[in-house]
């Protein structure tokens, strides 16, 4: 019976629950273990949130070594990696702080616009629009639109569509109300699909040059 | 169903969290507005690009410096 319950944590441990034991009980390599299982996660969203390759590096080192200090308070009834998302979260927005000059920066900043909420670009896209560009391209473009979204709809859509955590996970990780992460999502998911509209337009006739620059 | 009630149930509907009944009601939409099908193929779509892009990697080279950065200091008690 048990081998076909699916829900997670409530009857086979998560297998980080060993290695959080591990390192509790002073076996560092289990620590080394973690953080290379999470170490491009942590750094995905430190970029996505400072938008900035030197911050999400500090940023990374330091959410492991609070993460390591701190492992005693992990309470284990949230996952290892949302503890972890959280503590990055923090520094990442601590790390935006400091470059404003002590500025508060939340993640509600900038959420109050209503663009995109309602879409005004309806028009199909190409089979295969990433088809259109190179990799290079591509990343600019996915890398481009994205840093345009407000920041508090930017962490939403990066922690539950991008690093898979769930709605109530990524409710627990930002300190907001599950209604909150929802509304956040649909407006991110549909200000991206909005603005890559505009570079993945399916092409209307023969001679067409695409709209990319 | 209006266009505005479609688009408040896009997300439940792309994440598969709708009852079955409520499913039967967003595809006979679907079935009558082409403009809120193009919606819910292309935000699908953009959810797939940015889930199958790693758009900020991280190279090897700097992932080992880091890591070891991060091992030495544990090592040490921080």
């Amino acid at each position: 019976m048990s081998a076909i319950q699916p829900i997670a944590g409530e009857l086979e441990p998560h297998p980080d629950v060993a290695l959080v034991a591990q390192v509790r009980g002073g076996d560092v390599s289990a620590y080394d273990t973690l953080v290379r299982k999470y170490d491009r996660q942590i750094f995905r969203i430190a970029q996505h949130i400072t938008q900035n390759r030197e911050d999400a590096e500090d940023v990374m080192q330091d959410a492991f070594l609070k993460a390591y200090e701190k492992l005693d308070q992990f309470q284990g009834n949230s996952k290892f990696y949302t503890w972890l998302v959280r503590i990055a979260v923090n520094e990442s927005l601590m790390r935006l702080r400091k470059r404003r000059t002590g500025k508060m920066v939340s993640i509600d900043e900038d959420i109050e616009t209503e663009e995109g909420s309602v879409p005004r670009d309806l028009a199909d896209w190409a089979p295969d629009p990433e088809q259109n560009y190179n990799q290079a391209e591509l990343g600019e473009i996915l890398r481009k639109t994205i840093q345009g979204l407000p920041q508090g709809f930017r962490i939403v859509f990066v922690l539950r569509d991008v690093e898979g955590l769930s709605t109530e996970e990524t409710a627990e990780t930002l300190g907001l109300s599950i209604p909150a992460v929802k509304s956040r999502l649909l407006r991110a998911r549909l200000q991206l699909r909005e603005r890559l509209s505009r570079y993945f337009h399916r092409k209307k006739g023969p001679g067409e040059t695409r709209n990319d620059k | 169903m209006t266009c505005t009630e479609f688009l408040a149930l896009l997300d439940d509907l792309i994440d598969d969290t709708v009852s079955p009944e409520m499913r039967a009601e967003l595809q006979a939409h679907l079935r009558r507005c082409g403009h809120c099908e193009v919606i819910l193929n292309t935000t699908r779509k953009t959810i797939e690009i940015y889930r199958s892009h790693e758009i900020y990697d991280l190279p090897a080279g700097l992932r080992e410096r880091l890591h070891a950065a991060i091992m030495a200091r544990c090592k040490k008690g921080c």
